[in-house]
């Protein structure tokens, strides 16, 4: 049987959902199949067939069906992966026991969330901008933030990405019907516009021929590239946003991994509080990818083009289309807050900083280009002239370890390949070693 | 980083005590007024009314148009309002002791073999073994084991069927972005807002008419004791999708198999999609079909979607599940089952871990024991305001098959009835015409409750109307 050093549950799930298996699901075969007269949403038809996890995931399982000994290390998803600190699960554990008890028992909170913790976001992470505790939303994590931020926005703005970039944005542009046709040739949506950023440019966009477009997708630090925008950069896009009337959508899901003085908040840019909103989570921070726990920032400044604050509109999405993020989530957010449990959220953090240093330092020996892994904990890889997949399949055939191949994240993607920093320390020591082994 | 950037709460026990702070006795937590920003005097803030017009212009604006659907929503979406009138009511009567019937939320403690199961899972995410990160978008596969066999044994369903979510609120809103714009709905007239409000942002329905109190473009069913609170079918326009909701928020209806085997008749000859909401099941006391796939053919016309929320008092832990079977196909044969997972996989990213353990031990026999208790409990409840109310001399509908008391006041204005009963007992319920116009001249009355507070309500309610 084949062994992996690091075991992702999801990935195993994934192989057996209904998206994943092409074979399973096709042109009905019998004429008795009853077909509804309800036509198949259009804008669902324009993502790609095979989207990216899932193919990896499909790529490792056929590796594991040739090679069952193989000793697979995934630093592919970017799953944490050391527990979380003692101090924020007891604090969750009191507080689902405390849920058997007349006093402690909760049912429907606040669908923005608990009143402390919404209080303790701002004053840990926005107190020196002057973010209110209402313009704080609590959420199930980034992700389904976004989608929210789609329908708020709903199917008529335009909205443009960074190339490379999560793939989130643009899947959820194409579902709300902002993004019009895949371009087959280019790999890119034809009503989507892409910043390019690459080493060429500092990994941050040329602004003077960059479209302007209603909604603009920011990820600072990045995913994938691992860039963390500086003070000039973010004032040089607020003001693109001012000039142009645009909503700068900002993720600052990985500013706790920031290790020089780059922004660790959009809002740290005066005039932000007027053209943008900040998402970020628990997730990459305080272990939470499971446990579900994010917030997005909407300044009350924010307005549409009929003066019509943004915050009551995504106040009413939260309300209609959301119930509130799992308390003993929130129970578990408000322990991270806390300077004990902030203390304990940080050794990982800096535990899985190091690993990226590792990974960096083994690819320096090798003489190969490694951008990123200083402020995030991704390292953008570059391979020249290569077809990000086949060094993919390169790596995994070789050297036994799963990472994301840069095409996955956008055209701007390719020659590249992400490498993800979270892992056991045992495990980023031992692919540093085959890294070095294949490439010297 | 570096630590002095950030800015700390005290301690945890200082931080965490308001969150655990017990609510005062004979009242729900406290709601906020209107959402002013920024925020005064509330505990836990409710979704609250939005104004419709800009408030004073700032400087700047953006250049982006605002959402045209979510212009459509009402300002007065019913349960921030409800809240709004009885924080009013609170101010004006500071000495009242104020009960809530109205939203229905849950207040008895859940059963210590649930929490308990949820508290080792905390535990066990500060261990190396026992961590976990990211799961699966559509669940953990003991839990879809678990909800399969406990609900839909028998039935041709497939784990892989079942889709764990956040709660059934959340599911809706993803079915309609799987649905997208360009479909029209049917809902039963009274019924749950969200699947209105939803099928509103979603851009698939017209203008609110104020004269009928309808969206255009929306299909309402009405139900009423005269129909025996289902549709009259031969009068329903075919739309792509009904929303049929069984037990029923708000009327407590619970659809016979005869009743439910006309429905997925009706849309298999209509080609539609079912949207069964069946999160009361488990309050059915009646030999009424406890979900849609009890009736043959249901699973090449129908979604199912349920929730832990009423079940196992899992309205703030947040989890539910929605069934999409793979016979249900599009129009072009392509799967429903498909796009849904697409949407779970992009929109979504499972729901909370600990939660998915606390619902594994809800199924477990000891949980369903439990829960069946809990569920027995506010029915017990039902039974003492149905008997109330019948007392009285008024008309009660529900109450036997969900925790919902749909009380007729003929010819009266739902939202005066509301005001009186507030003003004269300190109770606050909520107004029918709020589940739409079908749901006028009612009143819902909500049994979830302490039984001391479900008991001094109902003496309340024999003053006022003896």
């Amino acid at each position: 049987m084949y062994k992996l050093l690091i075991c992702n549950s999801t990935l195993s799930d994934k192989l057996f959902d209904p998206g994943c298996l092409h074979t399973s699901f096709g042109i009905r075969k019998e004429k008795k199949d009853h077909y509804t007269n309800v036509p198949r949403n259009a804008n669902l038809e324009k993502l790609p067939k095979g989207y990216l996890f899932p193919e990896i995931s499909l790529r490792q399982h056929q590796h594991l069906e040739q090679h069952p000994d193989a000793s697979l290390i995934s630093l592919g998803i970017g799953d944490t992966t050391e527990p979380v600190p003692d101090i924020v699960t007891s604090r969750m554990a009191d507080f689902a026991s405390g849920l058997s008890t007349l006093e402690g028992y909760r049912g429907y909170g606040a669908e923005q969330g608990n009143k402390e913790l919404r209080k303790a976001i701002a004053e840990t992470f926005y107190k020196d901008v002057n973010v209110k505790d209402s313009e704080v939303f609590v959420s199930d994590g980034a992700q389904c933030d976004i989608a929210r931020l789609q329908l708020l926005l709903g199917s008529r703005v335009t909205a443009s990405v960074q190339d490379p970039s999560f793939p989130g944005y643009i899947d959820t542009s194409v579902i709300i019907g902002q993004a019009g046709d895949l371009d087959h040739e280019t790999g890119r949506y034809h009503r989507l516009e892409y910043m390019k950023c690459g080493p060429e440019n500092k990994f941050f966009p040329d602004l003077r021929r960059t479209s302007s477009t209603d909604v603009i997708f920011f990820c600072s630090p990045n995913n994938p590239t691992g860039h963390a925008a500086t003070r000039q950069q973010l004032e040089q896009l607020v003001k693109f946003a001012k000039d142009n009337g645009s909503i700068i959508v900002f993720d600052s899901a990985y500013a706790t991994y920031i290790s020089d003085d780059s922004p660790r908040s959009i809002f740290e840019i005066p005039g932000a509080k007027e053209v943008a909103v900040e998402i970020s989570s628990f997730s990459k921070f305080a272990g939470f990818t499971g446990v579900r726990l994010g917030w997005t920032v909407v300044p009350s400044e924010l307005c549409f083009s009929n003066g019509f604050p943004v915050i009551h509109d995504f106040n009413r999405v939260v309300c209609t289309c959301f119930n509130g993020a799992s308390n003993i989530a929130q129970a578990g957010g408000l322990a991270c807050l806390s300077s004990e449990g902030f203390e304990g959220v940080r050794t990982r953090v800096n535990y899985y900083k190091e690993n990226a240093e590792i990974l960096l330092d083994a690819l320096a020996s090798l003489n190969i280009k490694a951008y990123g892994g200083q402020n995030a904990p991704y390292v953008w890889v570059h391979f020249p002239g290569m077809n990000s997949w086949e060094v993919f399949d390169m790596i995994l055939e070789k050297a036994n370890i799963i990472t994301v191949p840069g095409c996955g994240f956008g055209p701007g993607g390719e020659e590249f390949l992400r490498i993800s920093a979270f892992g056991h320390r045992e495990s980023i020591l031992e692919a540093a070693r085959r890294l070095k082994a294949l490439f010297s | 980083m570096p630590l002095h950037q950030y800015h700390f709460n005290a301690s945890i026990s200082s931080s965490s005590s308001t969150f655990l702070a017990p609510p005062s006795a004979f009242a729900s937590s406290s709601r906020t007024q209107n959402f002013s920003l920024p925020l005064r005097n509330s505990e836990i803030c409710r979704c609250v009314a939005t104004p419709q017009e800009a408030k004073t212009p700032t400087a700047y604006k953006t250049s982006v148009s605002r959402n045209a659907n979510i212009g459509k929503l009402q300002a007065g979406y019913l349960f921030p309002e409800v809240a709004r009138r009885r924080n009013a009511h609170k101010e004006k009567y500071p000495d009242a002791q104020v009960i809530s019937l109205g939203i229905g939320d849950t207040t008895e403690p859940i059963p210590d073999v649930i929490t308990s199961s949820m508290s080792k899972k905390c535990q066990a995410l500060s261990t190396l073994e026992g961590y976990s990160g990211y799961g699966a978008e559509q669940g953990e596969k003991s839990l879809r084991a678990a909800i399969r066999s406990t609900f839909y044994a028998d039935l041709g369903i497939n784990d892989d069927d079942i889709f764990v979510s956040d709660g059934a609120k959340c599911d809706i809103s993803r079915l309609q972005v799987v649905f997208g714009s360009d479909v029209t709905m049917a809902v039963q007239d009274p019924s749950y807002p969200a699947y209105v409000d939803s099928s509103v942002i979603m851009g698939q329905t017209g203008q609110f008419q104020k004269d009928v109190e309808k969206y255009a473009n929306i299909e309402y069913m009405n139900c009423t004791p005269v129909n025996g609170f289902f549709p009259d079918l031969s009068k329903s326009a075919r739309t792509d999708i009904i929303f049929f909701c069984s037990p029923n928020n708000p009327t407590g209806a619970a659809a016979t198999r005869e009743q439910l085997t006309r429905l997925v008749q009706f849309a298999k000859d209509n080609g539609s999609i079912i949207v069964y909401d069946s999160a009361y099941a488990m309050y059915m006391s009646d030999d009424n079909p406890r979900s849609i796939f009890e009736i043959p053919g249901a699973r090449e016309v129908a979604i199912e979607t349920s929730s832990f929320s009423k079940y196992a008092g899992f309205t703030g832990v947040r989890l539910g599940w929605t069934v999409v079977p793979k016979e249900l196909l599009f129009s072009d044969g392509f799967p429903v089952a498909r796009d849904f997972n697409r949407v779970v996989c992009t929109c979504f990213n499972g729901a909370s871990n600990i939660a998915q353990a606390g619902g594994l031990a809800c199924l477990s026999p000891e949980g369903l024991k439990a829960m069946r208790e809990v569920i027995g409990f506010y029915k017990e409840n039902t039974e003492i305001i149905v008997d109330t109310f019948n007392s009285l001399g008024f008309k009660v509908y529900g109450g036997r098959n969900a925790p919902y008391v749909w009380v007729h006041f003929p010819g009266r204005s739902s939202w005066e009835v509301f005001a009186e009963i507030l003003e004269k007992t300190h109770v606050v319920t909520t107004p029918g015409s709020g589940f739409g116009p079908g749901g006028e001249g009612f009143v819902r009355v909500s049994a979830f409750g302490h039984r001391a507070n479900v008991l001094e309500a109902c003496k309340r309610f024999r003053q006022l109307y003896k």
